[in-house]
């Protein structure tokens, strides 16, 4: 079974390039140039210069004891939490923004939701010296101020989206609007989401996570695989870096952790593989959630990160292959596994990683299996939600 | 024959195609709008099948579907409402719409209905030429309804050519580099892709930022006539549809 996307960017009946012609000279000019640049020996050693003196990679892979003596298992941390911004949104943009600069791009055109991805993005702009522009929903603006403020004063220009219900879904619709009307700009996608090459290179860029694994793995324990890889997936960037190198590896089981939301049959859950169906969202073919006309769902969680109504195409493949287990977990799961980490390991974890973490109460793994929960980010930018609901 | 094809040949310039979503600025106002617009002498229209994400247009159309949608148009009820038009409206029909919506309906389906109804051409924006010629060509043609291409500045001239001999009916040129409700740029630049256009022999038209008599007049100039979308929303929106054609007219 293959679980990459070919050459048109189709992972088995998900993916492609669902574009109207006005962006159609921007996306050929990305994909026949993507995979030169990523090969390049330049871009490689930069890109790893940068990852290691600049965003503080390797990020740590924790053996955590006391949550393995609470699971009765053996439970692994990748701590993306310690990379520089808070998340392993940066890995991406690093990536991104080396590819812009060899294309020649001055203008970079981000979307955010949480603002992660967002301050990510200016942080490159600001080290490159190019001007940044973050499309944010209006309703993010203002329930994620903090992040709003690091942006700009990281330089960046950030636009508040004032269509549709103002929040990731309209901010990624203005962002390649803006991109439609400047095309000599770059746009630097937050996640696997979008026409291809953007769900294929952003993979390819967060893979470093699971490189990373396997060496450590096999520094700690001989054996570079472990027994489990658990992820959270919103659009999905996370869990398609953790999950890349151990596609092919059959003995790995892989478990992706959705936001439920309030529950999966609520009416407001972001458990897009759960309850969605095949249909087309921001230029990529996957599964979103939609009504019976065709019309885009807005979903819901507590976590800002996870609140997307679609999901990367890769995650629709391998959800479908059944390579992955996705699973889901409500807002109140989530809450109680952060809550969990927090006070025994000293790791405050974001809302979305919490996800994952919900993974070691609903399975029951075996007491030698090593489990490997990856740390998203951490939980600073959710301060208030924790205050206000633990 | 196709009634794009027959307007096309019937009329060489000055073609004025509107465009409009559908159940707005009232549900049950399609119909009624179309009859306005035949009644007022424009050649053709374009009905926006309302979506929540349109990719390819401004805020103007992005919250007139929305109120579309809001008012509880759907799909289904916008072929049900279309039934009997063809009793009293003859110009050629064209449904505007997003992928998403169509697929969800089930393509087949879709095109049976259309045929039905009488409407003669399609335009998808975020339906990419080579997907349509690899899945859907042949269910397009065994129904009679074209697939209306679209093309831009950013456009290089392999892809113009590929464009100008793929698509059905006519060409849509977007006048400049933005998504729908700005306005027509008359800059050199756009000049010289206008002139472009100018040299086909495939009918074309014009649209994305026509909102006056003077933009219709200098598009005219160039290409067999003009589509104009984002203003006539608004003078729906304060109900001078009648006015607004007979000024640009």
């Amino acid at each position: 079974m293959n679980y990459q996307a070919d050459n048109k960017g189709f992972y088995g009946k998900f993916g492609g390039a669902y574009i109207p012609e006005l962006l159609r000279r921007n996306i050929d000019e990305l994909e026949n140039a993507y995979l030169d640049i990523l090969e390049s020996e330049d871009f490689k050693t930069e890109f790893a210069r940068l990852l290691n003196n600049y965003v503080g990679r390797p990020t740590p892979l924790t053996f955590a004891n006391n949550l393995s003596a609470k699971y009765q298992t053996q439970v692994y941390l990748k701590r993306e939490d310690l990379n520089h911004t808070g998340a392993h949104k940066i890995n991406n943009t690093i990536g991104q923004i080396l590819v812009a600069k060899r294309l020649g791009k001055k203008r970079i055109i981000a979307e955010t939701g949480a603002g992660q991805h967002g301050v990510a993005t200016a942080t490159v702009c600001a080290l490159f010296g190019l001007e940044c522009v973050v499309h944010m929903g209006a309703l993010d603006v203002e329930r994620q101020a903090p992040n709003v403020a690091r942006m700009k004063m990281l330089g960046a220009t950030v636009i508040p989206s004032t269509s549709g219900n103002q929040t990731l879904k309209d901010a990624t619709n203005e962002a390649i609007r803006d991109w439609i009307a400047n095309p000599h700009s770059f746009y630097l996608i937050g996640s696997v989401v979008g026409p291809h090459p953007y769900p294929d290179m952003v993979s390819r860029l967060q893979s470093i996570i699971s490189e990373e694994i396997k060496e450590q793995l096999n520094k700690e324990q001989g054996n570079p695989n472990p027994n489990y890889v658990v992820a959270c997936v919103g659009g999905g960037s996370n869990a398609a870096g953790a999950f890349y190198h151990f596609l092919d590896e059959k003995e790995v089981e892989l478990i992706a952790v959705e936001a439920a939301g309030k529950g999966i049959d609520s009416s407001e859950t972001a458990a897009t593989i759960t309850i969605g169906s095949t249909g087309f969202i921001h230029g990529s073919k996957t599964l979103l959630m939609q009504d019976d006309d065709g019309q885009i769902i807005e979903p819901y969680s507590i976590s800002a990160g996870l609140d997307y109504p679609g999901v990367g195409p890769i995650h629709a493949h391998l959800a479908e292959t059944g390579r992955v287990n996705y699973i889901s977990a409500t807002d109140d799961d989530a809450l109680n596994s952060a809550k969990v980490l927090a006070l025994n390991e000293g790791i405050i974890p974001a809302l979305e990683s919490a996800h994952a973490l919900t993974a070691l109460d609903k399975i029951q793994f075996k007491k030698d299996d090593i489990v490997v929960v990856i740390v998203s980010g951490r939980g600073d930018k959710d301060m208030e939600t924790y205050m206000n609901n633990l | 024959m196709n009634r794009i094809d027959n307007l096309f040949q019937n009329k060489k310039q000055d073609i004025l195609s509107i465009y409009f979503p559908a159940g707005y600025p009232n549900l049950n106002d399609t119909v009624p709008n179309l009859e306005l617009l035949q009644t007022a002498g424009v050649d053709m229209v374009e009905i926006g099948i309302p979506f929540s994400d349109p990719l390819a247009d401004g805020s103007a159309i992005q919250a007139a579907a929305k109120q579309s949608l809001d008012n509880g148009m759907k799909l289904r009820l916008l072929f049900e409402q279309l039934k009997d038009a063809r009793q009293t409206v003859s110009m050629p029909l064209i449904l505007m719409g997003y992928w998403n919506t169509i697929y969800r309906y089930g393509v087949d389906q879709f095109l049976k209905d259309c045929k039905k109804i009488g409407i003669d051409g399609l335009i998808i924006p975020d339906l990419p030429l080579e997907e349509f010629e690899a899945h859907y060509k042949s269910d397009f043609e065994e129904y009679g309804i074209y697939n209306v291409l679209l093309a831009c500045p950013e456009t290089d001239e392999v892809r113009f050519q590929k464009l100008i001999t793929a698509t059905q009916g006519f060409l849509y040129l977007v006048s400049s580099s933005a998504t729908t409700g700005g306005s027509v740029k008359l800059d050199e630049e756009h000049k010289a892709y206008f002139n472009r256009i100018k040299k086909i022999e495939t009918p074309s038209l014009i649209g994305f930022g026509i909102n006056n008599k003077e933009s219709f007049n200098y598009a005219c100039q160039y290409a067999n006539g003009a589509i104009v979308g984002t203003a006539f929303i608004k003078a729906l929106k304060k109900n001078k549809a009648k006015d607004f054609i007979k000024k640009i007219k």
